[in-house]
C-alpha cells in the first residue's frame, strides 16, 4: 500500500504522540499502532434477527442525526427464484426493528449494512480535497474540518453510505467507531449486537476468528462488481441482495 | 416516505446535487460551443461567420465568469474551496476544475480578447474622457504601441492562442463530462461516451447562443443581420447537432440492447419521471424538430426572413434541449436508488440558496456581464468609429 500525503501526517503525529509519551503515562491511543491493525467486518446474515439494536447503538454513540444512518438494516423478502424482483424494507433504517412479515413460502432474511471500507474506495478516489481518506489501519475516515461538502463522495459511494450532516454540511459516514477501536474496544453496533452476527475483525492479528472465520465459511461482499476491495464480509449472502 | 417508489438506501433519499449543478455544465458547454465557434473564423478560417467571432468570444468570457458561482453555492463549506488549490487531491478529477478553470479563462480567454481587441482598446484610452478613458488605459497594461509590426505579432500570438484555446474548449467540457461519467457507481452517468456527448452538446449550445444573441443584439441595434454569416453558422450548428444526436441515439441504443442489470431501472425512470424532460422536452422538442428546422433551412429555398424565423426557433429550441439535458443527466441520475429497486424525487424549491431564483439569477448574470463587457468591447468597431 503507498503511503499517502494524509497517512504519512497522520503516522508522525503518531509518532510524536508515542515519543513524547515515552518517560510518562502513555495514553491508550499512544499504544495503538496503526500499522499492527488492517480492520474489517464480518456479518452472519443467519444470525441477524433485524432487531435494530446495532442502528440504536449506533446512532447514539456517534450522534448521527435523525434520517440519516452510519449503518442500517435491510429486510429483503425474496420469491422462489426471483431474484431480480426482492422486496425490501428498511423502515427508519430498521432502528426499531421491523413489523411482522406476511405470511407467505417466500424467504426473508435481514441484511445489515455499512460504510465497507473500501481498500480501493470510490469516495476517497473523488475527494477533490483528500478529506476523506483511508488510514494506514484500513478504516476509511472523513476529516471534517477539511472537508468542502462537494458530495462527489456521496455520488461515488455505489453502496449509499454517506450521507450531509445536515448541522455540520460536511460529509459523514461509519467510521467503523475508530475513537473506539484504537482503544482496544470493539464498535457501537457489534457491541449492541445480541446474537453476535456483527464481528469487528483485523485481518493483520493472525489470532483473530476471522481468518478461520474465512476459511471455513462461504463469504460474499456486496456488489463485488465494482471491486472496491470492500472489507465487510457477508456468510450467506443471498444473490439477490444489493 | 413522500416522494419515494420502491426502496431505496435510507441516505439515499435526499438528492446531493441541485438545480445549480444543472446549470455548471450548461454554462460551461456554453462557453466552449462560442470558442469553437469562434475559433472556426480564427483557426479554419471561416470568412463567413467573422461577424460573430468577437462577440463569440465575449459570450465565451461572460458565462466563464459565472461557471464557478453554481458550485460555490452548492458547497456545504464554500469558505474552503480555495483548498482545491492548495492542496488537491490528484486522483480526483473535480480537483482539477480549479486549473482547467484557470487555464482556460487567464491563459486563453482573457489574453486572446485582449490581443484582439488590443489596438481598439488602445484608441479607445486616447479618445475617451472620464472614468472609461482611465479604464481602457487601464486595459492596455501600458503596451500602446499598434504599429503594423505589433499588430502583426498580436495576430500570430492570438492565432496560437486559439489553437492551444481549441483543446482546451475540448478539455473544459470534455473534463465536466468525465466528472459524471467516471462515476462507476451510478449506471445513468457510467460510460466513456459521456464526455463525448457533453463535450458535441457544448458546441451545439454555444453555436445557437451565438447566433441567437447575434440575432437580438442586430435587431436591438438596429442593425442589418449578415445573412451568410447567420447561414454559416446554422449550418454548421445543423451538422454539430446530427453528431450530437447520433451519440446520443448511440448511448441509448447501447443501454437498450445491452440491457444491463440497470436498464430495467432506467428504462422504468425514463417513461416515467424523466419522460416530461428526458423524451419530450430533450429529445423530441429540443433535438429533434429543431434538427428538422435546420434541415428545412438546407434543403428548401426559402425567404431571408423566414430562415430568420427558423433559425430563431431553432436556436431556442436547442437551448431549452440541451438545458433539459444536463438536467436529465444530473437529476435524472439521483433520482433513481442505486439498489435499482426504487426512485425518489426532486423538488425545486423557489427562494432558498438552491433555488429556482438563485438558478434564475446565475441564467441571468452572464447576459447582464456580456451587456457590460459589449459595451466596453464593442464587436463591431466599424460602428463605433462612425
Amino acid at each position: 500500500m503507498s503511503m499517502t500525503r494524509r497517512g504519512f501526517i497522520v503516522l508522525s503525529a503518531a509518532a510524536a504522540s508515542a515519543l513524547s509519551g515515552a518517560g510518562g503515562v502513555q495514553e491508550p491511543e499512544a499504544r495503538y499502532r496503526m500499522a499492527e491493525h488492517w480492520w474489517a467486518m464480518t456479518i452472519d446474515i443467519d444470525k441477524c434477527i433485524g432487531c435494530g439494536n446495532c442502528v440504536k447503538a449506533c446512532a447514539e454513540e456517534n450522534q448521527v442525526p435523525e434520517g440519516h444512518f452510519r449503518t442500517w438494516v435491510e429486510r429483503y423478502t425474496v420469491e422462489a427464484g426471483d431474484y431480480e424482483h426482492p422486496r425490501v424494507e428498511s423502515p427508519q433504517g430498521g432502528k426499531n426493528g421491523f413489523p411482522p412479515a406476511a405470511q407467505s413460502t417466500a424467504k426473508t432474511f435481514f441484511v445489515p449494512k455499512l460504510c465497507n471500507h473500501c481498500e480501493h474506495s470510490p469516495c476517497v478516489q473523488v475527494c477533490p480535497v483528500g478529506a476523506t481518506f483511508e488510514s494506514p489501519d484500513g478504516v476509511v475516515l472523513v476529516d471534517e474540518k477539511y472537508c468542502i461538502g462537494c458530495r462527489y463522495c456521496v455520488q461515488a459511494c455505489p453502496y449509499g453510505c454517506r450521507y450531509i450532516h445536515p448541522e455540520k454540511h460536511t460529509v459523514d459516514k461509519c467510521s467503523l467507531c475508530y475513537h473506539r477501536i484504537t482503544k482496544g474496544l470493539t464498535t457501537a453496533c457489534c457491541e449492541a449486537c445480541p446474537t453476535g452476527a456483527r464481528q469487528l475483525a483485523d485481518l493483520k492479528n493472525p489470532k483473530d476468528p476471522v481468518h478461520e472465520f474465512l476459511r471455513t465459511h462461504k463469504v460474499q461482499v456486496l456488489k463485488p462488481h465494482m471491486a472496491t476491495g470492500s472489507k465487510v464480509f457477508y456468510k450467506d449472502l443471498d444473490g439477490a441482495v444489493r | 416516505m413522500t416522494g419515494v417508489e420502491g426502496f431505496m438506501y435510507p441516505n439515499e433519499v435526499e438528492l446531493q446535487w441541485s438545480a445549480l449543478i444543472v446549470l455548471y455544465p450548461y454554462i460551461t458547454g456554453l462557453v466552449a460551443g462560442a470558442f469553437i465557434l469562434a475559433s472556426l473564423e480564427r483557426v479554419f478560417k471561416v470568412a463567413a461567420v467573422r461577424p460573430t467571432y468577437r462577440l463569440a468570444l465575449l459570450t465565451a468570457l461572460a458565462f466563464l465568469l459565472v461557471a464557478p458561482l453554481p458550485l460555490q453555492l452548492h458547497l456545504g463549506h464554500p469558505e474552503r474551496s480555495f483548498e482545491m488549490y492548495l492542496t488537491p487531491h490528484r486522483s480526483s478529477a473535480m480537483a482539477m476544475f480549479g486549473f482547467v478553470y484557470l487555464w482556460y479563462l487567464m491563459v486563453v480567454l482573457v489574453i486572446e480578447i485582449w490581443l484582439d481587441y488590443r489596438a481598439d482598446i488602445v484608441r479607445l484610452s486616447q479618445t475617451r474622457r472620464g472614468l472609461t478613458g482611465w479604464i481602457y488605459r487601464l486595459l492596455t497594461l501600458g503596451s500602446r504601441n499598434v504599429s503594423p509590426e505589433s499588430r502583426r505579432i498580436d495576430d500570430r500570438v492570438g492565432w496560437a492562442i486559439t489553437v492551444i484555446g481549441i483543446p482546451s474548449a475540448f478539455l473544459l467540457h470534455g473534463y465536466v463530462g468525465f466528472i459524471f461519467g467516471s462515476v462507476k457507481a451510478n449506471a445513468w452517468w457510467s460510460t466513456p461516451l459521456m464526455p463525448i456527448v457533453f463535450l458535441f452538446s457544448a458546441m451545439v449550445s454555444g453555436i445557437a447562443a451565438v447566433l441567437l444573441l447575434y440575432m437580438g443584439i442586430s435587431w436591438r441595434q438596429k442593425r442589418k443581420v449578415d445573412m451568410l454569416c447567420l447561414d454559416t453558422i446554422a449550418r454548421y450548428l445543423f451538422y454539430v447537432f446530427l453528431i450530437d444526436f447520433s451519440l446520443e441515439m448511440l448511448d441509448l441504443v447501447h443501454r437498450i440492447y445491452e440491457a444491463d442489470e440497470s436498464f430495467r431501472s432506467l428504462d422504468f425512470m425514463v417513461r416515467t419521471r424523466l419522460y416530461t424532460s428526458q423524451v419530450i422536452v430533450q429529445i423530441y422538442l429540443g433535438t429533434v424538430l429543431p434538427i428538422l428546422l435546420l434541415a428545412a433551412t438546407q434543403v428548401l429555398r426559402l425567404s431571408e426572413r423566414l430562415r430568420r424565423g427558423l433559425y430563431a426557433a431553432a436556436g431556442l429550441l436547442t437551448l431549452a434541449g440541451i438545458f433539459a439535458m444536463r438536467w436529465n443527466v444530473v437529476i435524472g441520475g439521483q433520482l433513481f436508488s442505486k439498489s435499482y429497486l426504487g426512485y425518489t424525487s426532486y423538488k425545486l424549491e423557489f427562494a432558498t440558496r438552491e433555488g429556482l431564483l438563485t438558478t434564475v439569477f446565475l441564467m441571468v448574470l452572464p447576459l447582464a456581464i456580456l451587456w457590460g463587457l459589449l459595451k466596453l468591447l464593442p464587436p463591431w468597431p466599424e460602428r463605433e468609429a462612425a
